[in-house]
């Protein structure tokens, strides 16, 4: 109700930003379902303080003393099983997104953060990264992921400061910082997970509509945090392979927008 | 009154000396400490939410603020209010003041100890307010210094020396602390007057005995984290530092530590943290309800049950902070069920608060109205705790203003609105006058009504995907400012509403003042209560009393022996009236 009210008369742009991944859709159902169940749960509470508060006083005699059952235990068991419920609805979804890795199939890319950009890599032809060394990492020069030019594998892997993907096909995030901890996270894919310095962290998701989205950092990272963004441009599966071969014709390592 | 020549032995003069050990005078200065801190920590709020709606403004006395200069008012704001308000004025302030006479003991265990914890805190505060004077400013890295942000000097202004008086200053406090919880749990232990069982103990007392269980447990996991930090930075250590992490062009060689150990021990104290922030409101405000109106509290055991259960699965919930923060997926699922397990004691105490008061007309004094506030904030608050439960629906709120505005809500203003239903109920106790009423009433309302509007409508702005930690909300990069740009016109709402909530305070603080010195001289035991607190014999005025906290004696120092014959909160109502039983008079012989 009070989310309705403020939604209609005090903020009327507001909104959930646009979903466009394949598991967006039942989060967002899910997300609504549990606002809705928390304003009602509110509403109920306040009318019973506020009912409790202003009714015809009433006379705690010990014949009528109320039972701690009916008070109590039994809406305490029916909280249970609402949450119960939400709790089980939830792990479905989490265990769906989660618990197993991406389709062998899914496009690979590796994003890593670092103070204050995000990168993307992806693997070229042969489908494999080739190895980094902190040693190498030299923005300046090109190379501000430390790409190791001694190994065959990389020398198709190209370097990209915008994520571009096709729409409708799975994608395995190889996620990774070279710093400090960053979280990368893109709203209108419903997705956030830190990238943690030492770690290769895996996710992956689907997105389903074309479109230019925000990829933010949503984990403090020092003095630049608020302006650490990146383009994610989904596009048609025709459009993203125009993108890669122009992008695998261009220079090797190279930055390019 | 017949102890008077005890008095006269006492030089008067020595309760206000600097070293006191009186436990009376160590919890009024504790409280002071934690109103200073209080005050710097909400005009650093003020500064911020400024800031964020209007850029380019320069306030006086501030000058520009660099995005540096946000992050480190986060810094100080969420280190300022979490430790030296939330935990030092419930725990230490009102501890020390109040909870030895209501478990009907003149004195603490450990006067020197508690003496001993007010210097080491005044210490830390004073070393964290340094850390602004430094060069390169006060730390950047937020009230959960996660590494290697943290760890690394170079990974930005104020992670140099800021940083280092940051962790002097919270290793200071998490020593303080550990301190006082050991006094206040052998006071609670070892210090029980004849007759007060452990069943009879006011809610209040199971709030502060159950929060410093917590606190030693966590402040000693958190003393732990704190010193391997150190060691990184400072011995070459290699705890929560990866191999060949490169900050700022320094990379490190040696060995292959993990920042996510940091956020694990970090955790473990951080989540107690809020239950010990919590929990002396929880128990007040159910003390609260019961005294204004006239009944029991509703399954006294079972409050009793529950504050313990609170506190025993708040330890086993840290992980829900980490489900995006790389923790195996299953882990995700284990702190999840934990977590939405706290759900029920919670839910049976506010049912059993809507039971003590379902239909009985209490009085609205000013205590009450912050109890009866702190109800409603804890629910709102509360509500979106299982929605954050939920690792799911956290991938997408994490760290956004939802996540601002549900522990805003349920941590900070029921926790302020404890502290104050706790000023204004007590006040009578410590200073002997009653503070204005009519302030109090307009105080009440003005900062109910402007806590919701303050953090209500955040809740939006966390749902349009707002980030929290951000220094500025326009002229970002353009993908990022289209999605911010619907969100703006509720942050600049929630501006104006932070400010008549902030200006609603100075009513509090005149009201504070002027009562000191002018307010109504109060009659002994002014709410009708029923704890030992309004005893006569434990009144501040009675001299043996007095004399009690200055000597080194024991109880029998006083002649008059303090017993407690019933439990708290009871309230006879008859057709001729009502009357209450409070737990130090004598039942008559013959019924």
């Amino acid at each position: 109700m009070i989310l309705l009210f403020a939604e209609t008369f005090l903020f009327p742009g507001w909104k959930l930003p646009v979903d466009a991944s394949a598991h967006g859709q039942a989060l967002d159902r899910h997300l609504l379902l549990n606002l809705w169940i928390a304003v009602t749960l509110l509403c109920l509470a306040h009318l019973i303080l506020f009912a409790g508060l202003l009714l015809r006083k009433y006379s705690e005699a010990p014949r009528r003393k109320r039972s701690i059952f009916l008070v109590e235990y039994l809406p305490l068991f029916a909280l249970t099983m609402l949450f119960g419920f939400l709790a089980l609805r939830a792990e479905r979804l989490w265990a769906a997104t989660r618990y197993v890795g991406a389709n062998p199939a899914a496009l690979q890319v590796e994003v890593t953060g670092m103070q204050f950009a995000w990168y993307f890599r992806y693997p070229g032809e042969d489908a494999v990264f080739g190895h980094t060394r902190p040693e190498l990492i030299e923005a300046g020069a090109g190379n501000p992921l430390g790409l190791d030019p001694a190994d065959p594998y990389g020398a198709d892997d190209f370097v990209s400061s915008e994520l571009v993907l096709p729409a409708g096909r799975e994608v395995d995030i190889r996620l990774h910082a070279q710093d400090v901890i960053h979280g990368f996270s893109v709203p209108s894919m419903r997705l956030k997970q830190n990238a943690v310095p030492g770690q290769n962290l895996h996710i992956h998701f689907t997105p389903t509509l074309s479109g230019t989205y925000a990829i933010l950092c949503t984990q403090l990272c020092g003095a630049g945090h608020y302006r650490m963004s990146a383009k994610l441009h989904v596009v048609s599966p025709d459009e993203y392979t125009t993108w890669l071969k122009a992008k695998q014709g261009g220079t090797r390592q190279g930055v390019l927008p | 009154m017949s102890s008077k020549d005890l008095q006269t032995k006492q030089t008067p003069k020595r309760q206000f000396a600097i070293f006191t050990t009186d436990h009376r005078v160590l919890g009024r200065r504790y409280l002071l400490l934690s109103l200073l801190a209080v005050a710097i920590g909400t005009v650093m709020s003020l500064v911020m939410r400024l800031h964020l709606v209007w850029p380019d403004r320069v306030l006086p006395l501030f000058g520009p603020i660099k995005p540096e200069d946000y992050l480190a008012l986060v810094t100080l704001h969420g280190t300022l209010m979490l430790f030296f308000v939330l935990t030092l004025a419930p725990q230490a302030g009102f501890g020390s003041l109040i909870l030895p006479a209501q478990i009907g003991s003149r004195r603490m265990a450990f006067p020197l100890l508690n003496a001993c914890g007010f210097w080491v805190m005044a210490l830390a505060l004073a070393v964290l307010l340094a850390s602004t004077f430094v060069q390169g400013g006060a730390a950047i890295s937020g009230w959960t210094a996660y590494p290697p942000l943290s760890a690394v000097a170079a990974a930005g202004p104020g992670q140099a020396l800021g940083m280092d008086l940051w962790l002097s200053s919270i290793g200071l406090f998490a020593i303080a602390s550990i301190l006082s919880s050991i006094n206040v749990l052998s006071t609670v232990i070892a210090y029980r007057c004849e007759g007060m069982t452990w069943g009879r103990l006011p809610l209040t007392v199971w709030g502060w005995f159950t929060a410093a269980l917590l606190s030693t447990i966590a402040f000693s996991v958190l003393l732990a984290a704190l010193t391997l930090l150190f060691l990184d930075r400072h011995a070459h250590t290699s705890f929560f530092l990866p191999a060949g992490d490169l900050v700022s062009g320094t990379l490190h060689t040696g060995g292959n530590g993990s920042p996510l150990l940091w956020l694990h021990l970090f955790w473990f104290f951080g989540h107690p943290e809020v239950y010990i922030a919590i929990l002396p409101g929880v128990g007040l405000t159910s003390m609260l309800l019961a005294n204004f109106s006239r009944r029991r509290v509703f399954a006294y055991r079972a409050m009793i049950a529950t504050t313990l259960l609170i506190g025993l699965l708040g330890i086993l919930v840290w992980g829900h902070h980490m489900f995006v923060a790389g923790l195996n997926p299953f882990a995700g699922t284990a702190f999840s069920i934990s977590t939405m397990a706290i759900a029920i004691p919670v839910a049976a105490k506010v049912f059993s608060w809507l039971a003590t008061i379902w239909r009985s007309r209490p009085t609205y004094a000013t205590p009450m109205l912050f109890a009866l506030g702190f109800v409603s904030l804890f629910i709102t608050g509360g509500l979106t705790g299982p929605i954050l439960a939920q690792p799911i629906l956290d991938q997408y709120l994490h760290n956004t203003y939802f996540v601002v505005a549900h522990f805003h809500l349920i941590m900070a203003m029921a926790g302020i609105f404890g502290l104050f239903a706790a000023t204004y109920y007590w006040f009578p106790h410590i200073c002997g006058r009653m503070m204005n009423e009519t302030l109090g009433r307009w105080h009440f309302w003005l900062s109910f009504t402007g806590a919701y509007a303050t953090f209500l409508p955040m809740h939006l702005a966390g749902l349009g995907g707002n980030p929290r930690h951000y220094a500025q909300l326009v002229g970002l990069p353009n993908a990022a400012q289209t999605l911010l740009s619907n969100i703006f016109s509720i942050q600049r709402f929630v501006s104006y509403a932070a400010l008549c909530l902030a200006s609603a305070q100075l009513l509090f603080l005149i009201n504070l003042f002027v009562s000191l010195r002018r307010g109504r001289p109060a009659v002994s035991n002014p709410w009708s209560s029923t704890t030992m607190e309004w005893s006569p014999l434990l009144s501040p005025k009675d001299s043996a009393n007095r004399a009690a906290n200055r000597t080194t004696g024991d109880l029998l120092v006083s002649n008059q022996k303090i017993v407690v014959y019933r439990g708290p909160c009871e309230y006879l109502t008859s057709a001729d009236g009502e009357a209450y039983k409070a737990q130090w008079q004598e039942e008559p012989k013959a019924e």
